[in-house]
């Protein structure tokens, strides 16, 4: 290829660790073995940082999800299995993570300001302020190349499509218009409750006794939803607990459809995160934030640090395959798309490379490593529309940006709604259902019909009108890593916050480098980080 | 700051105070040199500034700067330059800024910045945001409030947007008594002024009720917004002035009987009175303290009595001019006729006529009563009721009245309610749906949870709209609230032991109510008083016997009587409570601050409120003071009690627990008063009297007048050890007074009071003439 003079050689060619792919969990472990010491490479097939974790223009989003998704997948490099240099070189494929991608556009409005969106691919996704997320972010000190902006309010919408907001703390509770003085009531003492056994196990944890009663044993091992009836919470308010604070996914009480029951104690870690997420920063008196410029910036973050503590980058630089020792067929290094051959220890690959079986005749499962058992999938939708939603359908997340975080023109709102799933088709109905509720769709999809939006903005009430919308679905599957010195990063899950993500990316860098400190920690301090928080 | 625990200084720390303070004693030295030499100069006033900013609580040096200023401003070429002027105050407000960062609770900084910004030249559009940073840091530093409630009038902030303000501060935290407080300031000058958009209040209050019930349902254990509601409830009761009652009632036929003869239907206290002289006692009874009750306001017209001649005086004998109930004498002439003579008396209070309560609202309405009064002809002998015997308080002296005449004496109290006095009828109706209204949102709360600040606020809730439905003359009562007030204040003494007095005594003024109010109640405490040897004093007794009462209440429906038998309760006092108020503690904060104990809240107040030189009696509050404070001093005027019953002539209060003469103040005003028992008391038993709150000492106003006008035969040191009999008992005309089984009670007491009380006839049931 002709195209192989344009890549520049890496200097040097032996490295502690290479890292494929920039994704957040990527750009965290380059940045930790980095601030642990160690030489890291970091490269990146793809012009930016951020890989699935990214947040791009408009048009360069539509192309990246194009080329990253199942109907396009690229052709299989052939196997080389022979290098003159001893060893067998296994190839690198892509395996797309997004299928059915359905892109339409109601307007031109949209495409024609691209530049000026900031469109996350792993949306929605939301910090919260106690997140361990946050606290890595102030001890690796990445807050200093970030500012985050609150998330003004979080709704929850009953089965018509009417959003109501989350009374979340006990100001919201106060300030709450729909919740009847009776429901109000209960809510706060579930809270007072939740609490009181906080402080009940904070204080035996300290040896001490506490006057605050804790739940019972037998109760956090019960289901939150039983819990929540046992409690006296009434439906409206079970389901404000449950889905909107402690975002449990699937509908809680169909055990039918309910692949995975949220216990007590896990509901009540949950409630107990969001609530000291309250008011942890003086600027930012909601529980959530949310990065300006999008999720992209915490790829980017990491990857300064990383770069910072030593890293080596390179963007735009395809791997072509893995060089395997031929006696043990265990992992050496890499070659690149420009046929230069690099050497580390360890291999970190992003979740959408599969590595071809390197010893056909020696593994009896015959299956590629990276091999990726999926059993559900992430439905994923944006939405563009021009005016912003006056007010979740079950268990699907949905999130409202707007211009004052830089992530589209201003005057136009973006939309994220995920949903987990079984497959694409129903994937696709919940969205489509969710987007049916929240917005108006206009009939045709052509973008011929440009007045259609305008319109709109003299009756308002009406639901906001779709200027653009795409609808995919993500692979959410775990890998089943079975070669020594290779691991994958997670895929983006279907949480809202961060945390599962770094819980699964620090133990990949314990299992990398055990004993070593995951982020050492540094001298800057919290008050900083809440000077980087904007009002 | 609220709710921070102070920690205990290191012993670093404390190093570092003591060198620090030896520091400060220099600079305190250097800087009391220049004070008393008067020197201004720069260098002096650099060395103030520095010990203010280090220790802002030295009011000396904050009182050096204004003399500083005030020096500095006259001098020549300082006096007509702008410029210089605003420079040497602009110091000032940055020194004053300073000393708020050291300790944003100095009142001597505050204060300084205000005198500073009073002098006019200093902009004003830096202290809303200087406060906006004190407010954040602190949203319940009183100072703050204070301070804003200073700026927002230098600057004519509209009271609206004020409001807003503390809307928001509401909802970002809602246990912010200060932010609930400025709101009822700002809520009542916006009423005030009617506002637009405040009127009329009926809405604006209905907006609030529901406004502040978010905060009450989401933390009923938040008392702020309670104490915001409570407010709130004392605006929906407060109505027009009313004339409650009157002695005698309206519409009522009596004869005075001057020889104590009648004929066999003659016990009714509605239709006969018995007396020794041709004088009648007429009270009139208000809703609330009133002033300004005399000859002028009130007119009576009557055959042979000159209405502008009558003395009015008040019942409360606090000597404020503020009174609920106010007595005059009618005196009828003796007429050389051999028929008795009826005459036709009627009262009339006009409107506008001047009749003011003490919270400034006029008497509403023009209110009239009539009665009629038969006067028995002259007689040359007069009979000698001196022979009268001993009246004896055991069970067997009291028979039960036959039932059909019992009710024939009832139908007539009860009737008499309900003939309302006032012509003119107030509509009620939004004050008792509001009322209605929050009680069924009380019970809603109550439904789920054990709330005792609910319980109690449905009590007072309960009881509020008993009182605005007899004000409304509601003449049927479908259901009777105070079995169920009752009930709460039982479970609120078993829910919360700490206030277990308070609830008593409020438990104990329901309980008369709840009798007084039911006819068929009231019978059975009715009885007729029946002396087999002198059958002439038949008397109709009330027993509120063996009742556990704390308190007495309801008065203002027992100014008819004679005879009443107290005993075997728990009395300590024989004042009244009234209404909502939880008299007893108020009185309890009254005391202390009458007596300036060294309680940091009553030292607070007198810095603050009475500036340490008023006489908490007739100190008035500012308005921006405290709602709580307001009514703390509105307290002062509504605390009375036996002394309304002017007709009153036997009073049993043996086996209580009166603690000490001055229990008995109220019976000083009660000319009639002839047979007194206070037998086993605890009288003597507390060398100090920790449980009464209010009593008059030589050395208090009340009754210091009363104190010089020494004319005793009596000998000093008697009085000096019984100060307080002697102050009780020397206007009294007792012929009976049993005093046994206190701990006062020996030789020499009885001795002094055989003296000071000459008409005496009975001591501890035994003959002492």
């Amino acid at each position: 290829m002709e195209e192989t003079t344009s890549y520049p050689p890496v200097e040097p060619s032996n490295f502690d660790l290479i890292v494929v792919g920039t994704g957040l969990p990527e750009a965290i472990l380059a940045a930790a073995a980095s601030a642990a010491g160690k030489s890291v490479l970091h490269l990146d097939p793809n012009p930016s940082y951020g890989s699935h974790y990214a947040s791009l223009p408009l048009q360069e989003f539509t192309s990246y999800i194009e080329s990253h998704s199942s109907q396009s997948s690229s052709n299989l490099p052939i196997p080389q299995s022979d290098t003159d240099s001893g060893f067998t070189r296994v190839p690198l494929t892509t395996q797309p993570l997004y299928s059915s991608v359905e892109i339409t556009s109601y307007s031109s409005e949209p495409l024609e300001q691209s530049r000026k969106f900031n469109i996350d691919l792993s949306g929605p996704r939301v910090l919260l302020c106690a997140d361990a997320m946050i606290d890595l972010i102030l001890k690796s000190e990445v807050n200093q190349y970030m500012e985050f902006k609150n998330i003004d309010g979080s709704f929850i919408s009953d089965g018509e499509g009417n959003l109501e907001s989350v009374p979340d703390s006990r100001s919201a509770i106060f300030k709450d218009r729909k919740l009847s003085f009776t429901e109000k009531n209960q809510l706060m003492r579930f809270f007072k409750l939740v609490q009181g056994h906080l402080e009940a196990a904070a204080a035996a944890d300290g040896g001490e006794s506490s006057e605050s009663k804790s739940i019972s044993e037998q109760d956090l091992e019960s289901p939150f939803v039983e819990f929540l009836s046992k409690m006296g919470l009434s439906a409206k308010l079970k389901s404000i607990v449950l889905y909107a604070i402690a975002m449990a996914e699937y509908d809680q009480e169909n055990g039918d459809v309910c692949r995975s029951v949220l216990k007590t104690k896990y509901g009540i870690d949950r409630l107990a995160l969001y609530h000291s997420s309250i008011g942890r920063f003086p600027n930012a008196p909601g529980a959530m934030i949310y990065p300006i410029y999008g999720q992209g910036e915490l790829p980017q973050a990491f990857s300064r640090r990383a770069a910072v503590k030593g890293c080596i980058y390179v963007l735009r630089m395809p791997v072509n395959s893995l060089l395997m020792d031929k006696a043990s067929g265990s992992y050496k290094g890499v070659c690149l798309a420009s046929e230069q051959e690099l050497f580390s220890h360890k291999l970190i690959l992003a979740p959408s490379f599969v590595v071809q079986s390197p010893l056909p005749h020696s593994s009896p499962d015959a299956h590629d490593f990276g091999s990726r058992n999926t059993t559900e999938k992430l439905a994923r939708s944006i939405c563009i529309s021009k005016h912003s939603l006056k007010l979740d359908v079950t268990a699907i997340h949905v999130l409202q940006l707007s211009s004052n975080v830089a992530v589209c023109p201003s005057g136009m709102f973006l939309t994220y709604l995920s949903a987990i799933c079984e497959d694409d088709v129903q994937g696709k109905k919940l969205l489509h259902a969710a987007i049916n509720v929240l917005f108006h769709v206009p009939v045709s999809g052509s973008s011929g019909n440009n007045n259609f939006a305008e319109d709109q903005s003299e009756t308002g009430d009406a639901k906001p009108a779709l200027l653009w919308s795409v609808l995919y679905t993500q692979e959410l599957a775990k890998f089943q890593d079975v070669l020594d010195n290779i691991i994958h990063t997670p895929m983006p899950d279907g949480s809202p916050y961060y945390h599962d993500l770094l819980g699964a990316t620090e133990k990949i860098f314990q299992e990398l480098y055990s004993g070593e400190e995951f982020f050492p920690k540094s001298t800057s301090s919290e008050e900083g980080a809440a000077q980087e928080l904007e009002d | 700051m609220h709710g921070r625990p102070r920690k205990a200084p290191t012993p670093e720390e404390q190093e570092a105070f003591s060198v620090k303070a030896s520091k400060l004693r220099t600079l305190q030295s250097q800087f009391l040199q220049f004070h008393h030499a008067k020197i201004y100069t720069k260098e002096a006033l650099d060395v103030s500034a520095k010990l203010l900013e280090s220790n802002p609580e030295y009011y000396t040096a904050w009182n050096y700067r204004k003399l500083a200023v005030q020096h500095n401003l006259n001098l020549p070429e300082v006096e007509n330059n702008e410029e210089s002027v605003k420079l040497i105050l602009d110091e000032e407000l940055r020194l004053v800024e300073n000393a708020l960062k050291r300790n944003f609770k100095s009142y001597g900084a505050w204060h300084h910045r205000k005198w500073v910004l009073s002098k006019g030249h200093s902009s004003t559009d830096r202290e809303l945001l200087l406060l906006g940073k004190f407010q954040k840091a602190d949203t319940r530093n009183f100072h703050a409030w204070n301070y804003r409630r200073f700026v927002t009038t230098l600057k004519n902030i509209p009271n609206e947007k004020e409001l807003e303000y503390t809307t928001d501060m509401i909802y970002d935290n809602f246990s912010n008594y200060s932010a609930w407080h400025n709101r009822s300031v700002l809520l009542s000058q916006l009423l005030k002024e009617k506002a637009k958009g405040y009127s009329p209040k009926d809405n604006v209050f209905t907006e609030e009720y529901e406004f502040v019930r978010h905060a009450l349902f989401t933390d009923p254990d938040d008392q702020s917004g309670w104490f915001y509601h409570l407010w709130l409830l004392d605006q929906t009761v407060k109505l027009e002035t009313l004339l409650v009652s009157s002695w005698p009632p309206h519409g009522s036929n009596l004869s005075i009987s001057v020889d104590g003869l009648f004929g066999d239907c003659s016990l009714s206290p509605f239709t006969n009175l018995q007396t020794n002289t041709r004088i009648l006692p007429l009270v009139l009874y208000f809703s609330e303290a009133v002033e300004n009750v005399c000859s002028s306001t009130v007119v009576i017209e009557c055959e042979n009595i000159a209405s502008n001649e009558l003395v009015w005086r008040s019942l409360s004998g606090d000597g404020t001019g503020s009174a609920q109930a106010w007595l005059t004498y009618l005196s009828f002439p003796e007429e050389h006729t051999h028929s008795e003579k009826a005459y036709q008396v009627k009262v009339s209070l006009a409107r506008s006529q001047g009749i003011f309560s003490s919270t400034g609202v006029h008497h509403g309405d023009s209110s009239h009563i009539e009665f009629s009064v038969s006067v028995p002809p002259y007689r040359s002998e007069h009979v000698d009721l001196k022979n009268e015997g001993k009246i004896s308080w055991s069970d067997e002296s009291f028979c039960t009245h036959d039932a059909q005449f019992l009710e024939s004496v009832l139908v007539n109290l009860f009737h008499l309610e309900r003939t309302k006095i006032d012509e003119t009828v107030v509509d009620y109706q939004w004050n008792i749906t509001t009322i209605n209204n929050e009680i069924s949102h009380c019970r809603e709360l109550l439904s789920t949870m054990n709330c005792k600040i609910g319980k109690l606020t449905l009590a007072r809730l309960l009881m509020a709209h008993d009182t605005l439905m007899s004000y409304a003359g509601t003449s049927h009562r479908n259901v009777s609230p105070h079995a169920e007030i009752l009930q709460l204040y039982d479970d609120l003494k078993n829910m919360d032991p700490a206030h277990l007095h308070h609830y008593q005594d409020e438990y104990s003024i329901v309980l008369l109510k709840q009798i007084i109010s039911n006819q068929e109640l009231l019978l059975k405490h009715c009885r007729e008083y029946r002396d087999p040897h002198f059958p002439r004093i038949n008397k109709f007794c009330l027993r509120f016997n063996n009742l556990s009462l704390s308190r007495i209440g309801s008065m203002e429906q027992l100014l008819w009587v004679q005879v009443l038998d107290l005993s075997y309760n728990q009395l300590k006092t024989l004042e009244v409570s009234y209404g909502i108020w939880p008299l007893l503690v108020n009185c309890s904060l009254l005391w202390q601050l009458a007596m300036k104990e060294h309680v940091l809240w009553s030292r607070w107040v007198h810095g603050v409120y009475t500036k340490n030189n008023d006489n908490i009696w007739i100190h008035t509050p500012p308005l921006d003071s405290s709602w709580y404070w307001k009514k703390v001093n509105t307290l002062k005027t509504e605390m009375q009690g036996l002394e309304v019953m002017q007709l009153l002539s036997c009073l049993n209060v043996s086996y209580n627990k009166l603690c000490s003469f001055t229990a008995l103040e109220p019976l000083k005003l009660l000319r009639s008063l002839k047979v007194l028992d206070i037998s086993y008391n605890e009288i003597g038993a507390h060398s100090i009297d920790t449980r009464r709150y209010l009593c008059s000492s030589p050395l208090n106003h009340r009754s210091g007048g009363d104190w010089k006008t020494e004319e005793s035969e009596i000998h000093c040191a008697e009085v000096a050890d019984y100060w307080e009999a002697y102050a009780i008992f020397k206007n009294l005309n007792l012929i009976q007074l049993d005093l046994k089984g206190n701990a006062v009670s020996n030789e020499k007491i009885k001795s002094l009071l055989i003296k000071l009380l000459p008409s005496l006839k009975w001591l501890d049931g035994e003959s002492c003439r």
